[in-house]
Parts: structure tokens; sequence; C-alpha cells
């Protein structure tokens, strides 16, 4: 994780595209500028990051399904629970599923747990809108860099 | 009326935090209650679920950005909720 550059996931543990289900890893970084001021002298991961890794995931989830046809924007949190503090080190396993395709809209439930133990969880909903020219390059830059793409689907890894 | 008005008027009501005095039949859901695109897409996922199905959203905002449909055929309230039934009665089908 780099938190100051929302690079929120470190890497795609397994995608189910049949099961509209993906799972990732991420490490919180020993140190980082968030933590100068979230506390100081008492480093915790701000709630608000663990949202925007659980709709990272949610996102990376969509771009999959969707072959990267779309973007989805993350548009609505619900029932967004932290349940214990995550410093610095805390090795951070994150699932998403995909709960309702809509129309120009998907919701998803993800949450986030270290060790087996629930740490938070949310239930999200995305717009889905044309991919912004500019930003389609960087996302699968980042796509590649996390391994949703680029590997064999029959692995059982990410695909 | 129907208990699918009902139902979307409390829907609106909730969803977009408008009295729910305001919604009526004839209420056009942009003009009169003020509900912007993003609101929708709320209202939508809630009408999704609370009906089983898939409002096409994507397909009449396109129809009438093109012109082929006024507004007034998905957006007033006594409107959406008879594609809301048409819907429900396709699925049954």
């Amino acid at each position: 994780m780099r938190l100051e550059y929302f690079e929120m996931i470190d890497r795609v543990v397994s995608l189910d595209r049949t099961g509209a289900r993906i799972a990732v890893r991420s490490v919180v970084p020993a140190a980082s500028p968030v933590f100068e001021g979230h506390f100081p002298g008492h480093p915790l991961v701000p709630g608000v990051l663990l949202t925007e890794t659980m709709a990272q995931a949610s996102g990376y989830l969509v771009l999959a399904l969707r072959d990267f046809g779309v973007m989805p924007f993350l548009m609505a949190v619900d029932k967004a629970r932290f349940r214990d503090f995550v410093g610095p080190g805390a090795e951070l396993d994150v699932e998403a599923e995909l709960t309702h395709e809509g129309s120009g809209y998907v919701a998803t439930k993800a949450g986030i747990r270290t060790g087996g133990k629930r740490l938070a969880d949310a239930e999200l909903r995305f717009r889905l809108m044309p991919f912004p020219s500019e930003l389609e390059g960087r996302m699968r830059g980042e796509a590649a860099r996390i391994g949703l793409v680029g590997r064999d689907p029959a692995a059982g890894g990410p695909a | 009326m129907s208990s699918t008005y009902e139902t979307v008027a409390g829907i609106i009501a909730d969803t977009a935090d408008i009295p729910r005095e305001k919604i009526t039949p004839e209420a056009h859901a942009i003009d009169d209650l003020g509900i912007d695109s993003l609101a929708f897409l709320d209202i939508a996922f809630a009408i999704d679920k609370a009906f089983g199905i898939k409002l096409p959203l994507e397909k009449w905002t396109q129809e009438v950005n093109e012109g082929k449909v006024p507004a007034e055929e998905y957006f007033v309230i006594k409107n959406l909720v008879a594609r809301i039934d048409a819907l429900v009665a396709a699925k049954a089908a």
C-alpha cells in the first residue's frame, strides 16, 4: 500500500468471475505521511482509507468482469463498520463480491480481515461511466501491477 | 393508488429526502421533485431490490437524450409506476 498515492491494493489473490468475487492482499506500510497526522505518535489507518481499500477491491472486480469497458466511480457507502484499529505493518485480506448489477450502476459487499479477524466491512455502490480516455492506460497499468490481468484464469489465481 | 405507487413514493421520499406529500402521480421526478441523476440511481437501486427487477435507466436516458421518447414517459411518477408494473409482469411471465 502507498496510502498517500491511494494505491491501496498490493496484489490480487483470486478472481472468481463466475461467483463475481475478488480477494486481494495489502500490507500497511511501516511509515507514511498519513500517519504524521492520523495520529501523531499513534499511527492508525483512517477509516476513509479502509473504505477506499474496499472500494478499490470492488472497483477492480468490476473492471475485470466488464473487461475494462466501463469505469466504476464510488457513489454510495452503506453500513460501513470499522471494528478494530489498523496500524503500520498490518496484513490485510480484502474481499469484495458483486451483489447487484443495475442499469448504469453496481452494488458490492466488501470486507477486510487480518489473521481471519474482521476489521471492516461495507456495502458500496458504483456508478458505471464510459472510461475517461486519459484514465484507461493508468488503470490498466495498475491492474497489471496488482496481477488482475495477464495471468492464466485456468490457474485458479488472478485472471 | 396501487401498491406499486405507494412503494415507489415511499422509496423516493426516503431515498431522496423529499416530503411524502410532495410526491404525486403527476409529479415529474426531475422537474418537480428536483431529483438529480445520482439520486435517481439510488432510487433505482431501491426499486430494483423492492421489485426484483432491473430498471433500464441507461436505455431510458439514451432514448430521452436522443429525443426518441419524451422524459415524461419515464420520469412522471405515474408513468414510472406503470413501467415498473410492466417489468414485474414481464418477469413473472
